[in-house]
């Protein structure tokens, strides 16, 4: 009891966070548990790393979208970035670091330093273009990014480092030379170093960084931007730099998420389905379904939604047609004045105190 | 010595001459009144003082520094804070939220201690807590600080404007049209609150008003605009009384 007394204490954005990190450890618990004893399918085990860093992405791009208020349609870019940066480190490292404990936090490090550095560019050059247009050179960016990957070649001998944009021969490799990325072919051969317990430690550890800037100084400045850019500006918040650090923190997030995906796959390949427009659209429809900067729904969001294609699949055909169905209703469901107000009349919590009420009434 | 000086102001938007030859005198803890017709070019005054527009020609001086042609932001770190006609808060934080931006610059620590919740953080947010209810307190708004500022009725919300700028602590504050939208109480609460911030806060004040009883009540002197020239400059009766001022408003 006393343990609830200083748990109530504690200030409501705390309060959140403890609640979503209790969560999302249940829920790991519950998932090896299921593992232990055989009941979860090789399917559902397969995706629960997945489920982690697409939330990852969802929280990130949460960042630039509902918390700077700036339509990003590139994201997918960054994760790409973030991808082959991190792979590209661990496949050079792979017999000189041998410990994955060492080498797998360097290929994260490197990942998101790497998609961060992009991050910021893309801030600076958008600094002047808002809304749609922001949106448009974003998209152009993404879709860039994944093109130069698929004709880069970069292998490595004695002499060092060799880079062609033609084909693998044209590297004019030594004999024990090795190529390392190889154009569409990609990197192949990372070693397999993300575990869903890699993958949930990451996903607290982005959701803490997110929730702790938006409640601190930084957050606020950024937030203020979104609110009123001009109101912003009259009490001297410096617009540019929040914007660019929003930016690159964003990016440097996805660029996460990215490295875990790479290290989770046995070949890398940059194609339109994981890291084109689509992959884009689909983690904004995360974010917007979560609702704009709500940092703990972009996680639900981006759970629901990548487990539902799954559970539809027996319905063949008709699957990503229900999926838009139930997508149209939950948009509805999450963000229609009636539907808030009746959810505020019938909460889990009110539900059970009336029936406990009645309960004592009868009794 | 002046608080602010602005010598020979003036810009064009294409032909029009929006303001042209504004000079103006504000001596240190003075409370100035700037009235005007629609359209005389007193807004455009107010960001011609604040950088959101270039000047084209004249110099703006605040406490013996020349901040002609500097940034909105720049001009704000110099010390001149402003509200705004329309109402522009940040609507989707509290109260208090918007408050502790007006404190941002001079409550500082990195991203990083924020980000890692290092002592400096909860040493800092602790002092701006403070000092963001000790100005609220003053604006009676301390009940409504974990409100949504959307949801605070008008009135409340142009105070809330007038609380932000003033945390940013500065030398001299514009206020657009303070009473706009207010009724009768609402403005005589506000002249109230309007002196009382004056002293404790030891501020320099301009402000915008259509409501004569407002501006004759607490203003000491009085500059009138009209087609972005003076018209008159000086004491409140003195200017009221101006035939040209009453030509200008209620026309001949």
């Amino acid at each position: 009891m006393k343990q609830w007394k200083v748990f109530n204490q504690l200030n409501k954005s705390t309060r959140a966070n403890v609640i979503t990190i209790g969560v999302i450890a249940i829920i790991y618990v519950l998932c090896q548990l299921l593992i232990a004893v055989g009941a979860l399918s090789n399917l559902m085990q397969g995706l629960l790393v997945p489920l982690c860093y697409y939330s990852i992405l969802a929280v990130s791009l949460n960042l630039t979208v509902g918390i700077l208020g700036e339509l990003s349609l590139g994201h997918a870019g960054f994760m790409c970035i973030g991808a082959f940066s991190g792979a590209f480190f661990s496949r050079l490292t792979e017999n000189t670091i041998t410990s994955p404990w060492i080498r797998f936090p360097l290929a994260i490090m490197i990942g998101a330093i790497f998609a961060a550095l992009f991050g910021g560019l893309i801030g600076i050059v958008v600094l002047r273009l808002r809304g749609d247009y922001l949106a448009i050179v974003t998209l152009a960016f993404g879709e860039i990014i994944k093109n130069i990957i698929n004709v880069l070649y970069i292998g490595i001998d004695g002499s060092g480092f060799h880079f062609s944009m033609k084909d693998s021969l044209s590297l004019g490799l030594a004999k024990d030379g090795d190529i390392i990325l190889n154009g569409a072919k990609g990197i192949t051969g990372t070693p397999n170093d993300t575990t869903f317990t890699i993958a949930t430690i990451f996903l607290i550890v982005v959701y803490l960084i997110i929730t702790n800037l938006v409640n601190s100084r930084s957050g606020r400045a950024i937030q203020a931007i979104r609110d009123n850019r001009i109101a912003a500006e009259s009490v001297g918040i410096d617009i540019t730099k929040f914007k660019i650090l929003a930016f690159t923190l964003s990016a440097a997030m996805a660029g996460i998420a990215g490295v875990l995906y790479s290290h989770n796959i046995s070949t890398l390949v940059a194609t339109p389905k994981n890291f084109g427009y689509n992959m884009s659209i689909m983690i904004l429809v995360f974010v917007v379904l979560g609702g704009m900067g709500n940092i703990r729904g972009s996680i639900i969001a981006a759970v629901l939604l990548t487990l539902l294609p799954e559970y539809l699949r027996f319905m063949q055909d008709y699957r990503m047609l229900i999926y838009a169905i139930v997508l149209i209703v939950m948009m509805i469901f999450n963000w229609n004045p009636a539907c808030i107000a009746w959810r505020k009349n019938h909460t889990i919590k009110g539900t059970l105190l009336s029936l406990l009420k009645k309960n004592r009434k009868e009794a | 010595m002046a608080m602010l000086s602005v010598k020979n102001l003036g810009i064009s938007f294409g032909g029009l001459r929006a303001v042209d030859s504004f000079n103006i005198t504000i001596e240190k803890g003075e409370l100035y009144g700037l009235i005007g017709p629609n359209g005389a070019g007193k807004t455009t005054a107010f960001n011609l003082l604040t950088g959101v527009y270039k000047p084209d020609s004249g110099v703006i001086t605040l406490d013996g520094r020349n901040i002609t042609g500097l940034s909105t932001i720049e001009i704000n770190k110099a010390g001149i804070a402003r509200t705004f006609q329309n109402i522009r808060l940040f609507k989707n934080m509290t109260v208090l939220d918007n408050v502790k931006i007006g404190l941002h610059n001079n409550y500082k620590y990195s991203t990083a201690s924020g980000i890692l919740r290092l002592p400096s953080f909860f040493k800092t947010e602790k002092l701006m807590n403070e000092k963001a209810f000790d100005i609220l307190k003053v604006f009676d708004l301390d009940q409504e600080a974990h409100y949504l500022s959307a949801n605070l009725p008008y009135g409340k919300q142009r105070k809330l404007e007038i609380a932000r700028a003033l945390a940013t602590n500065p030398k001299m504050l514009l206020l657009d049209e303070p009473a706009a939208g207010m009724n009768p109480s609402e403005t005589e609460e506000l002249m109230k609150t309007i002196t009382l911030i004056r002293k404790k806060y030891d501020v320099t004040i301009l402000l915008i008003e259509h409501d004569m009883k407002l501006v004759a009540g607490i203003c000491e002197k009085i500059f009138v605009l009209n087609f972005g020239m003076e018209l008159a400059n000086g004491r409140p009766q003195e200017v009221l009384n101006n035939p040209e001022v009453i030509k200008a408003y209620l026309g001949e």
